[in-house]
């Protein structure tokens, strides 16, 4: 720390940055996981639940065994039960299943609060981050390029998401699913079957994004933790047009547009710090209204979600 | 048939709804006597949050150990109608007669919204600006001095930085807040003058991603030593110590959080507060309507020095805590200005710790950076 250098107002790109890898990885992983869902013809919106949910029973989980990945695979877990529950209960007929999300969220969320008490207090381990910032001698870049091994696991999981869409079997038969029932049947899949395995997985990453926040960044269970950025990623995967590639984008440009309002303060621009707060929002407004075409609306979506049929 | 049985059911339903009222209107009354009082506190968020409620909830524990009095506790209370709701249930419920609303936020509109519908209840406010022509009787507001420990805090900032620079994650601009910003500054500058210290507000009191951010921001722009007001001070003490600053708590003891950097922190102690103030109404007598301490009177305390704070650190450290003991001690002395150049206090001018005027503070002084809007 004695060592830090005078980096002035570098600071901001600095931060933006740094900011975009901290913060980004909750996002990147809700949105992965809801875009799977979205590709199979259901929406979860109960993602923000499992996510609370799953940084609870993360912390939990890596507080009593002392090993934070076991943390993760138990947040893993939680999240499939949730995305099982989410999908058994939507294959009955007469469900909607935005409803059932909601709902999900606000159990998620009261059952995170519930059992969460006790683990508040306690400090659990945290998970190791990879320092790839060796080659600078500037204290402030290698502390800003401290890599959660979680975010690089998103990035190659959307990258193996697109190509699993793509090019193999289970991607064409999410596909399907997702873009007629009538289709999906008349090939011999069972809809219903493909969704409740997609919103499972779906829900698997959602809580392993929440183990992120309570094991690596902040870094500690409280039940404002999440400040619902569950809810933010569901909307980015609209944003990204249901491409996994574009949610890694996505979620890196929303997790660097959160880190200027603080870093600006930092550098002496101080008035007006609730506007440069708003950044991501806005940033997200203008992009959509930038990127929307009255020609091909929802470009992109799958044709089976209830809310383009 | 299909009537009579319409009938029947609408019977059984005004029955049953008859028995309900009659079961509440004697519940308070049975609630009563099994205790003398009932004593309702409201939080804005977790009880166990290492910060502001966690404090509170200390002291609502000693309370709850007294004899003849109910504890009634309800925490997550946003600083909305919602507040007010819990506040009218506490006492229609539980028969609650003294309430602590304890957030900022509560005062202004909600305590003043349901004080005035019910005489016989006593709602005691930590912070509030209780003024006798403004605001119902049966208000009242106390708080503490805490801005002494964040004096006390700076003298050990001082002392730790090399960089000369010093760090506050600030929730929002209020008096109190500001207060805080502007005493751990004064306090570094009584060690050396040159220092400065960055301000970052987050907007709220309670968002870890964003304190996150504000101090990683803060060690990047070099500040080796970092503080806080924010309702729960965990998330800062950790990401300021994993990037190898010091750090100065507040509102409880957060030692175990950061052992070998924890410089010190000002802590609250309402234990001894809120047991006297219930003891108070228990004997038959009533509380003022403005309670406000300090370290001598034991309102605050401050947590043991850490491993890092050195000799002199220490020396000045006792001494000034000694000179704050002695009551009327002056942080905010000329000659002073605000950040923007205007005069606060004249040379030879002084305000003592308990000088009202300190309380609608609405300046960051001369070596703070930041602004408050």
């Amino acid at each position: 720390m004695s060592t830090a250098a005078d980096i002035g107002i570098w600071g901001v790109p600095l931060a933006i940055i740094g900011g975009a890898i901290r913060v980004s990885t909750p996002f990147l992983f809700v949105s992965l996981g809801e875009c799977l869902t979205e590709r199979s013809g259901r929406i979860n919106l109960g993602l923000e639940g499992t996510l609370v949910f799953g940084a609870m029973s993360g912390y939990a989980v890596a507080y009593g065994t002392g090993s934070p990945w076991l943390g993760v695979l138990a947040a893993a877990m939680a999240g499939v039960l949730f995305g099982l529950f989410h999908g058994w209960i939507c294959k009955f007929k007469g469900v909607n299943d935005i409803a059932i999300g909601i709902a999900l969220m606000l159990l998620g969320m009261g059952l995170a609060f519930f059992f969460g008490k006790p683990y508040i207090q306690p400090v659990a381990p945290d998970l190791p981050a990879i320092p790839l910032g060796w080659w600078s001698d500037i204290p402030q870049v290698q502390a800003a390029l401290q890599v959660n091994a979680l975010f690089l696991i998103g990035a190659v999981l959307a990258v193996a998401l697109h190509w699993m869409f793509k090019n193999t079997r289970v991607g064409l038969a999410i596909r399907v699913a997702g873009d007629s029932t009538d289709a999906a049947r008349a090939i011999g899949l069972n809809p219903d079957t493909v969704r409740l395995l997609s919103t499972a997985a779906g829900g698997a990453l959602a809580g392993v994004g929440g183990a992120y926040l309570s094991l690596y960044y902040p870094g500690s269970w409280n039940e404002g933790i999440s400040s619902g950025q569950g809810l933010m990623a569901v909307a980015l995967v609209i944003f990204a047009r249901w491409n996994p590639i574009n949610c890694f984008w996505a979620a890196l440009l929303f997790g660097g547009a959160g880190a200027l309002g603080p870093a600006l303060q930092s550098v002496g621009v101080t008035s007006g710090y609730y506007l440069f707060f708003a950044a991501p929002y806005v940033l997200t407004l203008a992009l959509l209204i930038i990127t929307s075409s009255p020609d091909k609306a929802m470009e992109g979506a799958p044709g089976a979600l209830s809310i383009t049929k | 048939m299909k009537r009579e049985l319409t009938r029947r059911h609408f019977l059984n339903t005004t029955a049953a709804m008859g028995a309900a009222t009659l079961a509440g209107a004697m519940m308070p009354g049975q609630a009563r006597a099994a205790s003398d009082l009932t004593v309702g506190f409201i939080y804005v968020g977790p009880k166990d949050d290492f910060g502001y409620n966690q404090a509170h909830a200390e002291g609502a524990a000693a309370v709850k150990e007294m004899a003849g009095v109910t504890v009634v506790e309800e925490e997550n209370v946003p600083e909305t109608v919602d507040v007010q709701n819990t506040m009218e249930s506490m006492i229609n419920f539980d028969g609650a007669t003294l309430l602590f609303p304890t957030s900022f936020g509560y005062f202004d509109p909600h305590i003043l919204e349901v004080a005035p519908k019910h005489p016989d209840v006593r709602f005691q406010h930590a912070a509030g600006l209780w003024s006798a022509d403004k605001h119902p009787m049966n208000v009242g507001s106390y708080f503490g001095y805490i801005g002494m420990g964040q004096y006390l805090n700076g003298i050990t900032a001082g002392y730790a930085s090399k960089t000369k620079k010093i760090g506050f994650v600030a929730a929002k601009p209020i008096p109190q807040v500001l207060q805080n910003i502007n005493s751990f500054l004064l306090g570094a500058r009584s060690v050396d003058p040159e220092i400065t210290c960055q301000v970052i507000f987050t907007g709220e009191w309670s968002l870890a991603v964003k304190e996150a951010e504000a101090t990683n921001a803060l060690a990047d722009q070099g500040c080796d030593v970092i503080t806080c007001h924010v309702d729960g001070p965990k998330v800062v003490m950790e990401t300021a110590a994993a990037r190898g600053a010091y750090v100065c708590g507040y509102h409880a003891d957060q030692t175990a959080l950061a052992p070998e950097k924890y410089l010190t922190g000002a802590e609250w102690n309402w234990a001894g507060v809120y047991t006297g103030m219930v003891q108070t109404v228990l004997d038959g007598g009533s509380i003022d309507n403005f309670v406000r301490g300090g370290l001598s009177d034991g309102f605050i305390k401050m947590s043991p020095l850490g491993p890092a704070v050195s000799d002199a650190a220490r020396n000045q450290f006792e001494a000034t805590k000694a000179e704050i003991m002695k009551g009327g001690y002056s942080v905010f002395k000329g000659p002073l200005k605000d950040n923007a150049g205007n005069v606060i206090a004249a040379d030879g001018e002084a305000f003592v710790e308990t000088d009202i005027a300190l309380e609608s503070m609405n300046y960051l002084v001369e070596g703070v950076l930041g602004s408050t809007s």
